[in-house]
């Protein structure tokens, strides 16, 4: 009995560390049809890193608002900008942590002057950062958001025919 | 109709208020005075026998920060000789980042040998006017009759992770056209940085 519940253990730990494989864009150009889809889905894509702290503070919102929209067309990037050794590790471990079940990548093209105007010319390049997209219109905001701010932007967006 | 025409108007006119100001290329920039890592008080006033600043808001926490760190150190060396030397300012509130404290910027400062001011913008104030939204941010500034004149805003180089890999590095392209009579080409980049905390 107690080697089985060994080997269950053993076996959920084993699928929630696999739960999610982190695709790691070492190109913009390899990034960027994540932010030119063109559906029915609205997106919001959500620039971050594990080290910024208004940014950690802002992940809440995104777990909730991915839980109340499961069954909405709405679907969140989490767009992770770690560099460094083991950023891959550091993303993984932080998404367990805090139970995110979000899709994240980690965009990782350090000459961010080449690229931060292809996201938003309105973008200066400070963290956080979100864009919010779908077929009809295309908005971009610094700043963090409370959920209730959040929410009323994504309303007015999939409310539109 | 008129009076949709009337708010409309008046929108426009807010938006350059919403948009937050801030220099731009050409504008004058605002004296200071601010405390330095070693006690003293320094102003942009006190360069005026200089050709120019390099005028950076970097910090101690951000990451981005760190990893153009050697870099800042280096452009100082580099450039105060020519008439240009390095200003750091560190714009964040260290009640919401302890690690920007003044007793940490001082130890920062030490620990890496900075031959630059490191400046507290204790009332946040030089930030904001200057427009400034992140750190790294550079203003680059020309020693001009009528005053210190932006030249150039934004990033150092093109590679935030690794310098041997920078392939255009340009503030100092920047600081060399000005040495050369020339405008900088381009006068604006960016880079991602961490967000001032305010």
């Amino acid at each position: 009995m107690e080697k089985l519940l060994f080997i269950l253990v053993i076996f959920f730990i084993g699928a929630h560390m696999q739960a999610q494989n982190i695709p790691v864009y070492d190109e913009f150009e390899d990034y960027q049809f994540l932010l030119e889809k063109n559906n029915d889905t609205t997106y919001i894509i959500n620039f971050w890193a594990t080290y910024c702290a208004p940014c950690v503070k802002e992940m809440p919102v995104f777990r909730k608002l991915e839980k109340d929209y499961s069954d909405k067309p709405v679907k969140i990037i989490l767009t992770s900008l770690d560099f460094g050794s083991n950023a891959t590790e550091r993303v993984r471990r932080f998404m367990n942590k805090h139970n995110i079940r979000s899709e994240v990548v980690i965009l990782d093209d350090p000459n961010s002057n080449s690229w931060i105007d292809k996201v938003s010319p309105r973008w200066s390049g400070a963290l956080p950062a979100t864009l919010i997209y779908n077929s009809n219109s295309n908005v971009f905001y610094e700043q963090t958001f409370t959920y209730e701010e959040l929410n009323k932007i994504i309303q007015s967006k999939i409310q539109q025919p | 109709m008129k009076k949709t025409v009337l708010t409309f108007l008046f929108g426009l006119m807010l938006l350059p208020l919403a948009m937050g100001q801030g220099y731009d290329i050409g504008d004058k920039a605002m004296n200071f005075k601010l405390k330095n890592v070693d006690g003293s008080h320094v102003s942009l006033s006190d360069y005026e026998n200089e050709k120019g600043v390099i005028v950076i808001f970097t910090c101690n926490h951000c990451p981005y920060a760190q990893a153009w760190e050697n870099r800042i150190i280096k452009l100082d060396k580099q450039f105060d000789p020519e008439g240009y030397p390095v200003v750091a300012i560190q714009p964040n509130d260290p009640k919401l980042q302890p690690e920007d404290s003044f007793e940490n910027m001082k130890k920062r400062a030490k620990a890496k040998g900075y031959t630059f001011p490191y400046l507290m913008d204790e009332t946040q104030e030089v930030y904001r006017t200057y427009g400034a939204t992140k750190t790294p941010h550079v203003y680059l500034l020309e020693n001009e009759p009528n005053g210190f004149i932006v030249r150039y805003i934004g990033a150092i180089d093109d590679n935030y992770k690794d310098a041997d890999q920078v392939e255009e590095k340009f503030l100092a392209s920047a600081v060399k056209a000005l040495l050369n009579g020339n405008k900088p080409s381009p006068e604006k980049t960016k880079a991602i940085g961490c967000s001032i905390k305010d």
